[in-house]
Formats: structure tokens, C-alpha cells, sequence
């Protein structure tokens, strides 16, 4: 019969250390495995990924599987892919998570076409249905308008990419006990077809768009790049970052890796500052997390107001400046 | 250059959400009266891309649609952009197909068609954006995948893809043939004009069905798909919206800063 057990969850390092949603994953992992009375297992790649094996069990994993090899150092599709059916298909796990990363994102689906399993993306919540045991996957569709639920009756593994900061990250806890285990199958180099030629990391200036506190995001209705600067003013003067709908950064007033939405960045603040936008779902879905919405359009029946905490309804070009210069004032104090 | 474009005619994600039904028994979305569908957003992006490879390389742009009979406009409007053919396949076994089934009808009729060096995709789709299509069928081909691609062009025998990463972009290489999902950042898609509405307007788009691609029913089977749709609802948004005003709007931009200014 079924054979697959457990839940893996598919790790990332950021700068020599597990990423933060791979610290999220570990948290869901937990519960979910603990729900079905089975291990939570963690995959590392990479050569820096030796050194986090009691990282990883600190946080909950059972344990903690390291393929070592360098050409796992950065990205690659072919060799990633590899690297994880092979232990897919060592392990065969009943579940496995992804973080909706530009990693999780390529390799889940390709992993998923190799193994015939069942994948869900994007997920905001998985649970473990008590009666079939089946893992429940939660997502939203039509760029948000919806939430669907998803299951996989037979194929196996579930899987499912989560999006970041969804739940809070496992709690550490140092006395946990689990075990190290290193990958000793060399991956098939006659396989890996892509070559990654340069990686290119495009500084933006100030704060990260997903680390900042207070986010000024900006739509159609900003009309122009030099517009779009004023916005920029206001972010600078409560130390924030700026964001752009898809039509902002279609336009080129902000550059692509600065859109908030469904198919850009996920953010969620302490403070959203939406201006001269209208709200479609698909950007909504990129900050409805934040705790606190703020809306300037002139359109009083703009879908923004309908999420938003506080809104002005108005033309932004007289409502702006006087903001800027209100915090301006004081921040000076 | 011989490329393949999948596309997907979708409801329009530009509708006001006020717009937006759904029914809850069949888990699908009510198609609201008066508002066409659309090419997915993506999708219309890979088009751009494959004519641009086009107008570089020459060659040849065939484009498919798994939908209904109404697909045949999202083709005629890749034509309109610069696709040369395109195929809408058809059948009532194609309906509702989770994306195993998809990418496994897209296959069968990419063998059929043959001869290909790129097979492009839309990064997702604009309804229920599963993002896993295009994958998925490169593994069915068994041949190399680009996701959310920005930028690609044809270097030899390889196509070299700029594609996005979360703080900024990677350049990579892989053989053709290929398939390659295109991303928004790829650019604005060209305005179809003259002579090519003419071409597209007039262009017959034959239907396949599924014996036409040799799709095995078992292999669209419902009770063999790999994932389910349990539920399908409409969050409710509990948000109550003050809004806050002034004898001007500048005064109404100070009484809300000092409003925020707790939160910060």
C-alpha cells in the first residue's frame, strides 16, 4: 500500500544561515508531522549547509538530510531538481514544503512533474484533514478574489510552496534531539543542462521592500516616473521602501523587482501607504498582511478603501506633500 | 526558429471585484454577462516574446489553447501580434483538468505538432495561477525549463534566458530545445495592427480533439488527477475604512499623520 511517510521540507540558506522561511517551514512542518505521528526531515544543499544540520533540529527537525556538493552552492534548476528527487525517492515522503521563493517556485513544479505528485502554490495555510489525513492546502486564485482549498487523494508526495511570513517561524529549542545525515549519492553531472552565466543583484537604495516597516506604494494613478519620485520623499522620510502595482512597474517608474502584488512581492508592514491606486486584487494580495492600510485616491468607490484602515479621498497630488511634510515635521521633533 | 506558444483565454482579472461570483457547489467562477474573456496576462507576454524572437530569427510561431470553442480568439489574437497558426483543442474530456492533465494535453499536441526549439509559457495563469504547467510539460518532454524568464534570446543552439530572482536577475543558458515561462517584467506586449488583424481576422483555427493528439482517456480521467479542488469561497474582509477629511485636503493629510503617527 502507500508507503510514503513523513513530511520534508525543502531548505534554503541565506548568508550562511537557514533563510526565514525555511525557519517558517520548520514551524508548519512540526505541526503537521506531529498531527500525523510521523518525522519532519529538512534537505540542505550546498557546502555551508554542513555546518546547520543542529540549526535545523533546533527548530524541529527530526532529521537532517546534507547534500554537500558545491555545484548545490547557488541555484540550479537541473542539479536542485536532482539532488531532490534522488532523496524523494530514498526517503519517499508522505509531504513536502516549499517557501513561494524564486527557488521554491522553479523547483517545486519541475520536482512535481518528475515525481507525480500534488502541488499546491502559494499556500497562506495547510492543515491535516482528521478524517482522511489528507494534507489540506489553501491558496488564493483569481489573483486573490477566491481562496481555494486543494487536496491530493493519491499522488504523492503533497506538496506545497508557502508564502513568506504566513506563520510565525518555529521556536527554537537547543536541547532538541535529531539526527545528521549526510547525502552521499553524487548527482549525474551528464544531467544538469542549465548553466547559470552571472547572477546580477540589483541594489535598491535604503530599505528592503520585504523588511521594511512602513511601505508607500504607488499605481496608475501617479501618471509619471517623476511623480512616482515623490513617493519616494515620504518613504525616505519614515525610513520605508517604495512599491509599485504591476501597471506602475510596467510603466518604468519603478523597477520590476519593487512590485507588490499576486506576481511580485508579498509584503506586510506596520504601515501601507497605498497612493493613486485602485486596489485590484492581485495588488491586494501582495499587503493585506500589513498591519495597517492606508488609501489616498480620488475615486471614493476605489476597491483600496474596501481593505483599507484610514483613507483620504482626494486628489494625491494636495494630500502628499502635506504628509511629507507633516512626518517631516515630526521626525524633527 | 520554430516556437511554440501555450496561451489560456481567461476571465478578465481586470474586472471590478464587485463583478466577481463564484458557485460554491461547482467550485468554478460564475463567467460575469458583458465581459469577454481574455489571453491570460503571461501568456500574452510569452507571445511578445516569441515574436520578438521572430523578428530577429525568422521562423515560425504556432500557438494552443486548451478551452473551449471561443479560444480561438485568444489565437487570432496572437496572430494579430505575429504568431503564424494556431490550433484550440477541444473536447469535453479537456474540461476542468488539473495541471497533470493540462501539461499532459499541451504535450500531445506538441508531439503532434513537432519540430519545435522553444516552447514558450505565460509564468502562470491569470485565474487559477497554479504556476506549474510549463514545468510539468518540460518534464513530459523531458527537455531543459526557464522559469520567469525577463529576457531571452537565441545564442547558437541555446537560448539564453534573463531571468527574475528575488533581489535582482540571473543569466542562464540551456540547449534547445527548451521551454521557457515568460514573466511580466519581459515587457508590454505589441498592439496588434493593419494587415495582421486582416491575416488573423481571416485565419481559420482548426479544433482538436482528443483523439486528433492521441490523448488517452485514462490519462484525463478525473479520478486519476493529481490534485482536487475541495472548496472554493470569497473572503469576507472585515476592514472598516475611516475616512478622514479636513477643511481642506491638506489639513485632512495632518489630521491623518497624527492619527499614524502612533503606529510608527
Amino acid at each position: 500500500m502507500d508507503n510514503h511517510k513523513g513530511v520534508l521540507v525543502c531548505g534554503e540558506i541565506a548568508e550562511g544561515q537557514l533563510a526565514p522561511i525555511t525557519i517558517e517551514l520548520l514551524g508548519v512542518g512540526r505541526k503537521l508531522a506531529d498531527e500525523l505521528g510521523e518525522e519532519l526531515s529538512i534537505l540542505l544543499m550546498g557546502s555551508k549547509s554542513g555546518g546547520l544540520g543542529q540549526e535545523a533540529i533546533a527548530y524541529g527537525a527530526d532529521n537532517v538530510y546534507i547534500a554537500e556538493e558545491s555545484i548545490l552552492d547557488a541555484y540550479n534548476s537541473d542539479a536542485y531538481t536532482q539532488a531532490a528527487a534522488n532523496l524523494c525517492k530514498k526517503i519517499v515522503p508522505s509531504i513536502m514544503l516549499f517557501g513561494h521563493t524564486d527557488i521554491g517556485c522553479d523547483l517545486s513544479p519541475r520536482l512535481n512533474g518528475r515525481l507525480g505528485g500534488g502541488l499546491a502554490m502559494e499556500c497562506m495555510e495547510l492543515s491535516i484533514d482528521p478524517a482522511t489525513k489528507l494534507l489540506v492546502s489553501t491558496r488564493p486564485v483569481f489573483g486573490g478574489n477566491a481562496h481555494a482549498t486543494m487536496v491530493s487523494k493519491s499522488a504523492r508526495p503533497q506538496m506545497a510552496t508557502m508564502r513568506a511570513k504566513t506563520v510565525p517561524p518555529a521556536e527554537r529549542n537547543d536541547a532538541r534531539q535529531g539526527k545528521v545525515i549526510p547525502v552521499e549519492d553524487k548527482l549525474d553531472a551528464s544531467a544538469i543542462k542549465v548553466r547559470v552565466v552571472e547572477r546580477i543583484k540589483e541594489e535598491v537604495e535604503g530599505v528592503k521592500l520585504e523588511d521594511a516597516e512602513v511601505v508607500v506604494a504607488g499605481g496608475r494613478g501617479m501618471g509619471t516616473a517623476q511623480n512616482f519620485g515623490m513617493l519616494r520623499e515620504l518613504a525616505h522620510v519614515l525610513g520605508g521602501a517604495v512599491g509599485g502595482t504591476r501597471v506602475a512597474c510596467d510603466e518604468g517608474w519603478a523597477p520590476a523587482t519593487l512590485q507588490i502584488g499576486q506576481s511580485g512581492k508579498v509584503v506586510s508592514p506596520k504601515l501601507y501607504i497605498a497612493v493613486g491606486l485602485s486596489g485590484a486584487m492581485a495588488h491586494i494580495a501582495g499587503c493585506l498582511g500589513s498591519k495597517c492600510i492606508v488609501a489616498i485616491n480620488k475615486d471614493k468607490e476605489a476597491n483600496i478603501f474596501n481593505v483599507a484602515h484610514f483613507g483620504i479621498v482626494g486628489d494625491w497630488k494636495e494630500v502628499l506633500p502635506a504628509m511629507t511634510a507633516k512626518f517631516k515635521e515630526l521626525k524633527a521633533g | 526558429m520554430n516556437i511554440i506558444v501555450c496561451v489560456k483565454q481567461v476571465l478578465d482579472p481586470e474586472i471590478p471585484p464587485a463583478k466577481f461570483k463564484i458557485d460554491p457547489e461547482t467550485k468554478q467562477v460564475i463567467a460575469p454577462s458583458g465581459v469577454p474573456p481574455v489571453i491570460s496576462v503571461y501568456d500574452e507576454r510569452a507571445v511578445e516574446a516569441a515574436c520578438r524572437l521572430k523578428d530577429k530569427h525568422k521562423g515560425k510561431i504556432t500557438v494552443i489553447s486548451i478551452g473551449s470553442e471561443k479560444a480561438s480568439d485568444v489565437i487570432k489574437h496572437a496572430i494579430s501580434m505575429g504568431a503564424d497558426d494556431g490550433f484550440v483543442l477541444n473536447d469535453a474530456a479537456f474540461e476542468n483538468l488539473d495541471s497533470f492533465g493540462t501539461a499532459y494535453v499541451l504535450g500531445k499536441a506538441i508531439q503532434k505538432i513537432g519540430g519545435y526549439d522553444l516552447i514558450l509559457c505565460g509564468r502562470q495563469a491569470a485565474d487559477w495561477g497554479a504556476g506549474q504547467v510549463g514545468s510539468i510539460l518540460a518534464e513530459i518532454l523531458g527537455i531543459p525549463v526557464v522559469t520567469l524568464a525577463c529576457d531571452i534570446e537565441a545564442v547558437d543552439q541555446n537560448v539564453r534566458v534573463k531571468r527574475i530572482v528575488n533581489d535582482g536577475y540571473e543569466v542562464v543558458e540551456a540547449p534547445m530545445p527548451s521551454l521557457v515561462t515568460v514573466s511580466s517584467e519581459i515587457g508590454l506586449p505589441r498592439l496588434p495592427a493593419g494587415m495582421r488583424l486582416m491575416i488573423a481576422r481571416k485565419k481559420q483555427i482548426p479544433v482538436w480533439k482528443a483523439q486528433d493528439i492521441g490523448a488517452e482517456a485514462s490519462q484525463l480521467d478525473k479520478g486519476n488527477a493529481h490534485t482536487e479542488i475541495t472548496s472554493l469561497t470569497v473572503p469576507t474582509r472585515k476592514t472598516e475604512c475611516e475616512i478622514v477629511t479636513g477643511d481642506t485636503l491638506s489639513d485632512a493629510a495632518v489630521n491623518l499623520v497624527s492619527k499614524l503617527a502612533k503606529l510608527i
